[in-house]
Formats: structure tokens, C-alpha cells, sequence
């Protein structure tokens, strides 16, 4: 049952997107969510959604998947908007009874609505696009000037590589123990959300046990294969910049700019 | 005489207690054991026999508390050189999921090469190496939830192929897999030992596979009992038996025979043998 899932929501491809440097990914990400909240303006944001479709569109990834990925943001969405529609003051449009809808209120969560959807789809393509290992990577690689602030950058992916390495075999075991639970009588389906919880603690215990064991032989295992941390390591695979993926960059850097002009003129 | 790659003196081992009043359980009572360069040596022992003890002084990850571990000449007792042992001597364990670091098989084999800096060219090499020498070449792109139990730890031993061992020292590497797997496995070990000269130390509880190994050494409570080649130790029936250990089918077959007085040889300890001595006998 728990087995089918698939970690992280990578979509395997070879679009464009796919094939840029996973750094240069991040940071276009990064520029992006800078281009939605410097926006101050709608013709601002309607830039920025350009910018979003023409990657989105280049990715190949089926809309369907990007309407998924906005699933659990919905209560999210409904509930700034209603915080703004009827919470801020302004030039009254309609009243009923004690409900008042203001044009700044109707403005304002228009923009966040866009804002937000815009920056789940936005960080969702990058997810999409690259497999949780590159990821990893590119987040060590992008991350390691910090390491002469002792940062331990090293120790950070490293223990992002082994949690994502061990989330299926924990996921199967939990399978396991619930089994063996269940078959030892264990009630797990009903009662009181309180008695529901208190039923898991026969799951959860046996489970940190076996976590701590397996961290103590993977210990073990890696100190037999010369593991001596980030120091003086080379990597099997390396991350090569083309020319596109500065291509890439140089162009989300003169949508954000446009943004900005549309700040200055507009605003 | 044949090279030594592995020496150990008169080892004695106590794991430290926690509380001082109870008594040190004294795990290894001076062993002393050479392993040959390029043989194929089986550790047998029961459960607390200490032969887990033992192995895990060829790599330097228990020292002796008496007595002296050398490795290729080198003291394991020398911190300055302990990569320089592990890099001699690799190590493999029971549970295959607990010894795979990375979430991609190739990445995982590469695991040791990236620790001990080899660069990227020659890394990419020695990977695909070892991934055919173990025969999971196709797999190396997949992730390991998606192998069997036999191919992870197929896996698990290439990571350390990698290292280009001279020795590797395998703990009970079958002890979780089922009969399919097991098979895998220990015909990977067979192909390292004879194709690629590689040393091995196998440490199991399984005759079958001991019976495999040129040597078997015995062990019980901390010390070594028997150390001979497998007919000669499985002809030990009697012996065997008091240790809570067994002999192959075939071998006890021989020995019950013999004690219903028919003439039998218990030097017989594979299928083959035992069907022409039978047969032999029917005539």
C-alpha cells in the first residue's frame, strides 16, 4: 500500500528544462519568486506569468500535474483572499449587513491569489524538472562558498541524500510493523482521533528503534568505505554549465528588469 | 609459504562494561589466525562464538584489547594508516539496506571513490568495473528499493570492489536474503575469489557455503576449534555436533550410516560424492 509512492514529484523528461544545470535552475527560481514579489502592479505580474508559461510550455510537463501540485494550496488561497476582499478599508463598492467588499480589498486579493499560484507553479516546475538527487547537489554546490563561514554544507546534503535514500525502506517497514500490529489485534482504524493517536506509539516505537540501529550499521558501513566527510571529496557526477542554461539566466534577469521599469513607470 | 595479507596474533577482546561491578565478558580468548593472499577462507561459528568479533579486527573497526592485528605488514593499531587498511581490506554486512548510502546505484558503488578523492574520469571507470564484476552493470541507474534483496547486496559488495581491496571480509552477507538471492551471492563471491584473486573471508552460519571456501576455521567461545580444509572439518561430526553446529546433509548422511555399521566415508561433503559412494555401495 504505502509502497507505490514516489518521492519528491520529479517528472522524468528531456525537455530544455530538464537538461539545464540544476544551479542555474535554482537560481532562475529564485529570480522568479524576486520578479512576483517585486511586482507591484498587475501589467508587472502579467510579465512575470509570461515568464512562468513560456518555461512551463518549453518543460512539456502535462497541465494536468501542475494543477495538482496547487491542490494543497487551495485552503491557503481561499483563505487570504477572504482575509483581504473583506478586511481592508477603501472606497466601499457593495454592503451587506456587516460585510463590506472594498475595490482595494477586490484588488489586493486578486494580486495574491495570482502571486501565490504563480509561486507554487513556479517552484513546482523546478521540482518537476529535476530528480531530488540533482537537486541535492546542486544545492551543496551552490551553497559551498558558505563553508568558509562553517557552514556544514557538506553534512547538510549528505544527510538530505540518506533521508531520501531511506524514506522507502522506513515507508516499507512501517508497512511491516502495522501488519504485525494489526495482527496481534492492534485497532488502528477506529475511536477518537486521541485514541487513533495513542494507537501509533505501538508503530512508532519499534520503528525509532530500528532507525537507530540501521543509522549505527550505515555508520559502520560507511566508515568501512573511508568516509571521512566533506573534505578533499570528488564527486562522481559532475555538473556541467552550457551555453543555454546562461541564456536562460540572462533572460529571466531581463524579465525581472522589465518588472522593475514596470514599477517605475507605472507604480 | 604462501603471502599473508591478514595476521593476527594471540587477539584477545572485551567489550567495556557499563557498569564496573558486572563481570568483562571476555569475547575473543587469543586468536591467532594468517589468511593466505588469494584464498577463500570460512569462518563458521554459532551465535556468540565471537567469529563477528574477529572479523571485524581485519579492517580496524574493533582493536584488539591484547594481542597484535597486521594487515598487509601494517599494524591496525596505527590510526595514521587506518585508510590505508580499510582500503586493503573492505568489509560487507549482513543487511544490505543498512550498508547502501546513496539513493542511486552508481552513486552508491562510487560512494568510497568519492571519499577517497579519485577523480572523476578514472571514478567513472572503477565504478563500471566493479558494477560488472558483481553482474548488476543494467541496474547501475536504478534506485536500490527497486532491487531484490540478493541484488542490493550485490550492490552493497560492489561498493567496495571499487576500492580495489586486496581482501574483502564478508559478516553473515547471506543471513537476509532468501534462497535466491543467497545463490547470487555467494556465486559473485566464488567469481571475486577465483577470476579476480581477491581474497575472502566469509563468515556464516550456513555449511553449504562454508563447505565452498578452501578452509574453514571454527570457532567457538571466543577461541579457535578447528582449522582445516572443509572435508576434514565436516568429518568432525561429533565435534560439530557439541558446538550446536551442523555438517552438510550428504556428510550426515554418511556419518548416520557409518553408525548403523555400514561402510561410509564422511569425508564426503557434496552431492555429487555422496550419489557415486552410494551407488558405489548398492553395486
Amino acid at each position: 500500500m504505502l509502497k507505490d509512492i514516489t518521492i519528491g514529484q520529479y517528472f522524468p523528461g528531456n525537455s530544455v528544462i530538464h537538461r539545464l544545470d540544476p544551479r542555474f535552475k535554482i537560481i532562475i527560481t529564485g529570480v522568479f519568486i524576486a520578479m512576483l514579489f517585486t511586482a507591484d502592479n498587475f501589467i508587472g505580474l502579467g510579465i512575470g506569468m509570461v515568464f512562468l508559461l513560456v518555461s512551463f510550455l518549453l518543460s512539456q510537463i502535462p497541465f494536468k500535474l501542475m494543477l495538482k501540485s496547487l491542490k494543497p494550496i487551495i485552503p491557503i488561497i481561499i483563505f487570504t483572499s477572504i482575509l483581504n476582499l473583506f478586511f481592508l478599508d477603501g472606497v466601499v463598492l457593495f454592503k451587506l449587513g456587516f460585510i463590506k467588499v472594498t475595490y482595494e480589498g477586490l484588488r489586493t486579493s486578486a494580486f495574491m491569489i495570482i502571486r501565490i499560484v504563480a509561486l507554487i507553479m513556479g517552484s513546482s516546475l523546478l521540482t518537476y524538472t529535476t530528480s531530488p538527487i540533482t537537486l541535492t547537489d546542486a544545492i551543496e554546490r551552490l551553497l559551498s562558498p558558505l563553508k568558509k563561514l562553517k557552514f556544514p554544507v557538506h553534512e547538510l546534503a549528505m544527510m538530505m541524500t540518506i533521508a531520501l535514500r531511506f524514506i522507502p525502506t522506513l515507508i516499507e517497514e512501517t508497512d511491516k510493523i502495522m501488519s504485525a500490529q494489526k495482527a496481534r489485534g492492534a485497532d488502528m482504524e477506529s475511536g477518537s482521533l486521541l485514541q487513533r493517536a495513542k494507537a501509533l506509539t505501538p508503530i512508532l516505537i519499534p520503528l525509532f528503534v530500528s532507525a537507530f540501529r540501521r543509522a549505527e550499521e550505515l555508520a559502520l558501513a560507511m566508515e568501512c568505505r573511508c568516509y571521512q566527510g566533506g573534505d578533499g571529496r570528488t564527486r562522481l557526477r559532475q555538473l556541467h554549465s552550457t551555453g543555454t542554461d546562461f541564456f536562460a539566466l540572462g533572460i529571466s534577469i531581463v524579465f525581472f528588469d522589465i518588472i522593475i521599469l514596470m514599477n517605475c513607470f507605472l507604480g | 609459504m604462501q603471502e599473508k595479507i591478514i595476521t593476527a596474533q594471540n587477539v584477545e577482546f572485551h567489550y567495556d562494561n557499563e557498569y564496573e561491578d558486572a563481570p568483562v565478558k571476555q569475547v575473543l580468548k587469543g586468536v591467532s589466525l594468517d589468511i593466505e593472499k588469494g584464498s577463500f577462507t570460512a569462518i563458521l561459528g554459532h551465535n556468540g562464538s565471537g567469529k563477528s568479533t574477529i572479523a571485524k579486527h581485519f579492517n580496524a573497526i574493533l582493536l584488539p584489547c591484547g594481542g597484535k592485528v597486521y594487515v598487509e605488514g601494517i599494524d591496525t593499531a596505527d590510526e595514521e594508516k587506518l585508510f590505508d587498511i580499510r582500503q586493503h581490506v573492505g568489509m560487507v554486512f549482513q543487511n544490505p539496506d543498512n550498508q547502501i548510502v546513496a539513493t542511486i546505484v552508481e552513486e552508491d558503488v562510487a560512494f568510497a571513490l568519492e571519499n577517497l578523492g579519485v577523480a572523476p574520469d578514472e571514478m567513472r571507470e572503477r565504478v563500471d568495473d566493479a558494477l560488472k564484476s558483481v553482474g548488476m552493470y543494467e541496474y547501475r541507474e536504478h534506485s536500490p528499493h527497486q532491487l531484490s534483496g540478493g541484488q542490493k547486496q550485490r550492490v552493497a559488495i560492489a561498493g567496495i570492489i571499487a576500492m580495489r581491496p586486496d581482501c574483502i571480509v564478508l559478516d553473515e552477507p547471506t543471513a537476509m536474503l532468501d534462497p535466491k538471492g543467497r545463490r547470487e551471492v555467494l556465486k559473485t563471491i566464488r567469481r571475486l575469489n577465483r577470476d579476480y584473486g581477491i581474497t575472502i573471508v566469509l563468515i556464516t552460519h550456513y555449511m553449504d557455503e562454508a563447505a565452498q571456501a578452501d578452509r574453514i576455521v571454527v570457532m567457538d567461545g571466543g577461541t579457535i576449534i578447528m582449522d582445516d580444509v572443509p572435508k576434514e572439518v565436516f568429518s568432525n561430526v561429533e565435534t560439530m555436533k557439541k558446538i550446536g553446529l551442523d555438517v552438510p546433509q550428504v556428510t550426515e548422511l554418511m556419518y548416520l550410516m557409518g553408525e548403523a555399521g555400514l561402510p561410509s566415508d564422511t569425508h564426503i561433503i557434496d552431492e555429487d560424492e555422496c550419489v557415486e559412494a552410494l551407488l558405489e555401495l548398492l553395486k
